[in-house]
């Protein structure tokens, strides 16, 4: 080699591959305004559909008349209930195993529900019409507090199947009830708690909020009547997934139909989901002949498209009066609302929720969870964590917390005393996960040590002193938070949607010039997949990140996938692109040994080329051999160079982190500042380090508005209060906090590139973070838990109950 | 319903246009002008997705009639490139410095930071954070926009860059 030939670490660094802070492909059209969004897309004759709904959370429909409606100039037709049922399509099926109404028929059973369809010429107009559509309600008694659901007398909600014992997760309680479902070792665990020295217990609810993407749910369906063909361009986060449920539906052949999701804005699980929305213009479609447009506006999204949370937790936990934990108990109510639309995989209607002992080593432990129905809106969407994950984890830092105040021990010191230990791994936990690797102990000593845990500690002691001299109003607060999550939905064996197992997929194909173009059936919404599974491609075989274009969101070119959510792309598609690539080089390989006249054996990888062993100088870099791949491959073997892969992954992934936060809250006022906020991620092996900090900025700051202030409420009569962002908090710049990010790397040992999965980890760790350290602020005068969301108001009214104010 | 004959610049071309009275500017600009770079997020002035300029103002396009802009200059996401195709410092800056995600709210977002560094060429951070808190963000936290509008503010007052994203 002469002294111009660049280095493997100089060509390695060219590639742009795993590791490297790649600067994103995706930009350069966002930054011009050239996006390509659904509401941009205009197609000829198209026409706008848009709702009539209803006013009531609960009433009985004794008449719809859409005639003042269809007689305004521009509209073409009104579809109700009664247009829907002959095709058998005023119920659509949920991913939960229940049926939601797509127009309600004898029963409106949330406020803002669907009752009629009004396809337009114009948006204008058919929100005209909307108004013009009179239907006569007889109101009925509402449930809106899920503990008074399965009360003797309470209302029946849905008088569809109020006779079904059985429902899709077993047997049915009552006929509010959805779903009982326990898991680990009751007796076990009752004998636990009967022998333990120290014991608590606490209701831990989080309250229903709202994934709130800026870019609302929306579609455009285009039914072709001479091919019988049906193309839906929308905000999907599992274009496959909808592709399959719009057959099953529609009974149109699925090779007839074509799912597009283009660039989406944002989704943080809203967008996973069918909705009426997507039926009615569907419908329309085919009954006008013309594409339909339907763009929900911000209350329809905030009131109709989905909830999360809703989630009320009464957890125990046993423990030595030492502080080493030996039981866990929790029973959650869960409220789904009026249908059961819970994006679950199959099996798992509470979701993943038994990870609900977090990161300790509890010996015995025992979940159960019932669902009930409300006069509130379905959904039940994990935003931005995995399903149920993100309660888990709020569920167990908090009552670890509560445990720790009454051992009278430091929340950090307890969390030490009972994490996981390093030689534990792989560690199966009593609820039945086997968590796959995990350095906690090192997690938390980095970020106590970073932020000078025992000093802050100091000085809250020396501010609670000059409290109660009376020398300040103001209360520190130090918010520890520890979590495991579990991500990577999942093993074939125990994780399918409608029957369809949870693997992903990638396919690569090679350009004769040495580029390429991957295929996927995950979907970004602002994660920067176009960068990132590139950067794999790019390391595991040699091709610049630059010359590889990645493809998702065409159900005619991606392979079936089954989208994204729960931080699954990395951890299934993420591995469906490494393995792709590894059949790749494998082939590549075979053709560079019969170039270079010796056996596969004899060759070495070197970043971006097959080298003979001992003789470096002969070598083929992988451009070399894509154009070989094309003309010169050996006898036998087919021209091409390309793969395809279906990732069935072995197990999750559980990512992991330490999180510490320090408020002060002005008791007079309510007003908690965040003064600091250290977040410590492992999420394994780092593919692009600036778009994990962007994921963990965003995802704190999701957190944070979700602690702090978001809610979806209900007032008695089931009205909606907060569906708009008016009254729905959405952090801006100006209060939310800045973000310190750390990191310690624990590759997942059975993933093929080490990597966890990142996006949901901060909320998850977040939220609990917050929590913990508002509280943390008031439990020196007493307080055992204060409820979220933790704003002004309540905060004063939390220091008011603790005769703060005189 | 009856329309209007507006007369207005956009993007410092000419334009002439019939508009419903009560045609909104985001909707005239998406639909009539094909300039989709603006988008809505709300529908109630809250989120900023709509920002664009108006007569040296940063304006939410979904609060405004089009009936009432003739004779008004209206410059959108769209026109924000250099004269010969180079991008404008801030739409680097956003790039550069991870400033955004699902680029949903990216454009008003750049808008309204054009504005801001017209009326405070050299803002503090707590001055950025409270010039763009009528524009929201689901995705980035804000820390890298306030970033990349530094990194703009630097690039256009002719001060050394700041290191990147990390």
């Amino acid at each position: 080699m002469n002294d111009m030939t660049p280095t493997s670490a100089e060509r390695a660094e060219k590639l742009q591959g795993m590791g490297c802070k790649r600067k994103r492909v995706e930009d350069i059209r966002f930054i011009q305004g050239k996006g390509n969004y659904v509401d941009d897309l205009k197609l000829p004759g198209m026409l706008y559909g848009d709702f009539t709904r209803s006013p009531h959370a609960h009433a009985r429909i004794k008449k719809i008349d859409p005639s003042k409606a269809k007689a305004v100039p521009g509209v073409l037709a009104v579809l109700t209930a009664a247009d829907l049922k002959p095709l058998s399509l005023h119920y659509m099926p949920t991913l939960a195993g229940d049926v939601a109404a797509v127009l309600a028929e004898e029963k409106v059973l949330y406020q803002n529900q669907e009752v009629a369809f009004v396809i337009a010429e114009d948006r204008y107009v058919a929100a005209d019409a909307t108004d013009l559509v009179e239907v006569e309600y007889e109101g009925l008694p509402v449930v809106i507090d899920p503990f008074k659901a399965m009360a003797k007398d309470a209302p029946v909600l849905r008088e569809d199947i109020k006779d079904k014992t059985d429902g899709a997760h077993g047997s049915r309680k009552h006929y509010n009830h959805i779903f009982a479902w326990e898991m680990g070792d009751k007796d076990g665990t009752d004998a636990a708690f009967r022998k333990a020295e120290v014991t608590v217990k606490e209701v831990i609810s989080y309250q229903r909020v709202h994934p709130c993407p800026l870019e609302t749910c929306q579609c455009v369906a285009s039914f072709d009547k001479i091919k019988g063909e049906l193309t839906i361009w929308g905000t999907f986060q599992a274009p496959h997934v909808i592709r399959t449920v719009a057959s099953l539906i529609s009974k149109i052949p699925e090779h007839k139909i074509h799912v597009i999701a283009p660039d989406i804005g944002g989704g943080f699980g809203n967008k996973v989901g069918a909705y009426p929305g997507y039926i009615c213009a569907i419908v329309a479609s085919i009954v006008t002949g013309r594409p339909v447009k339907w763009v929900e506006d911000r209350i329809e999204n905030l009131s109709t498209t989905a909830f999360a949370r809703d989630y009320h937790m009464t957890a125990e936990i046993a423990a030595t009066k030492d502080g080493r934990v030996t039981g866990l108990r929790v029973h959650t109510l869960a409220d789904h609302g009026a249908f059961d639309a819970c994006a679950d995989p199959s099996k798992w209607p509470a979701g993943f929720f038994n990870i609900v002992t977090g990161s300790y080593d509890f010996p015995v432990a025992h979940v159960s969870v019932d669902g009930v129905y409300s006069n509130k809106a379905p959904g039940g969407v994990a935003y931005r964590c995995s399903f149920r994950v993100t309660e888990a984890a709020y569920c167990i830092e908090r009552v670890m917390d509560i445990m720790a105040l009454k051992l009278g021990l430091d929340p950090a010191e307890f969390r030490m005393k009972n994490l996981i230990r390093r030689e534990q791994f792989p560690y199966t936990s009593a609820l039945g996960w086997e968590y796959d690797s995990g350095d906690y102990h090192v997690a938390l000593k980095k970020a106590m040590d970073t932020v000078g845990y025992a000093k802050l500690r100091a000085e809250q002691k020396a501010k609670q002193e000059a409290f109660r001299r009376g020398e300040t109003r103001e209360l520190m607060g130090i918010g520890v938070a520890f979590f495991t999550e579990i991500v990577g939905a999942g093993p074939s064996r125990n994780c399918d949607i409608l029957g369809i197992a949870m693997f992903d997929s990638a396919e690569i194909r090679i350009h004769p010039t040495g580029t390429a173009i991957a295929r996927l059936g995950t979907k970004s919404q602002g994660q920067g997949h176009e960068t990132t599974y590139a950067q794999i491609i790019a390391s595991e075989i040699g091709l610049p990140a630059d010359n590889i274009t990645v493809e998702e969101g065409n159900t005619d070119t991606a392979p079936y996938g089954l989208g994204t959510y729960g931080s699954r792309s990395t951890p299934v598609s993420g591995a469906a692109t490494a393995m792709a690539a590894r059949k790749i080089k494998a082939k590549a390989q075979m053709i560079a040994a019969h170039l270079l006249e010796v056996h596969d054996d004899d060759l070495e990888w070197d970043v971006d080329r097959f080298r003979v062993r001992g003789n470096p100088e002969r070598f083929k870099t992988m451009t070399e051999l894509a154009w070989a791949a094309y003309n010169s491959v050996p006898p036998g073997m087919e021209p091409g160079l390309e793969a395809v892969s279906y990732y069935d992954p072995p197990n999750m992934t559980y990512p992991f982190g330490a999180y510490i936060c320090v408020v002060d809250v002005d008791v007079d006022t309510g007003v908690t500042k965040v003064r600091r906020f250290y977040a410590l991620d492992d999420c394994g092996t780092r593919i692009n380090p600036m778009i994990i900090e962007g994921q963990i900025h965003g995802g704190l700051t999701e957190a944070f508005g979700i602690a702090m202030g978001q809610e979806i409420h209900y007032d008695d009569e089931g009205n909606v209060t907060t569906a708009s962002f008016m009254d729905y908090f959405l952090p801006t710049a100006v209060e939310t906090p800045k973000w310190e990010t750390d990191w310690t790397t624990t590759p997942s040992p059975h993933h093929p590139i080490g990597a966890k999965g990142v996006g949901e980890s901060p909320n998850v760790g977040g939220v609990p973070c917050f929590a913990n350290a508002v509280n943390d602020a008031f439990k020196f005068l007493g307080s055992t838990h204060i409820a979220m969301p933790h704003d002004n108001w309540r905060t004063w009214m939390a220091a008011d109950k603790l005769g703060l104010h005189g | 319903m009856p329309k209007s004959q507006i007369a207005l610049t956009v993007n410092g071309k000419p334009v002439e246009a019939l508009v419903e009275p009560r045609t909104l500017l985001i909707h005239f600009l998406r639909e009539q002008m094909n300039l989709t770079g603006s988008h809505i997020g709300c529908d109630t002035t809250h989120c900023g997705a709509c920002t664009v300029d108006l007569d040296g103002k940063s304006v939410k396009s979904c609060t405004v009639f089009a009936v009432q802009l003739t004779g008004s200059d209206i410059r959108t996401i769209e026109g924000m490139a250099n004269a010969d195709g180079t991008l404008h410092a801030l739409q680097e800056g956003f790039r550069e410095m991870h400033g955004l995600q699902c680029g949903f709210c990216t454009p008003g977002m750049i808008m309204r930071a054009y504005r801001l560094l017209q009326e405070n060429p050299s803002p503090t951070e707590e001055e950025i954070r409270f010039g763009i808190s009528g524009n929201l963000c689901r995705c980035t936290g804000y820390q890298n926009i306030v970033k990349a509008i530094q990194y703009a503010a630097a690039k256009l007052g002719g001060v050394p860059l700041q290191e990147a994203a990390e």
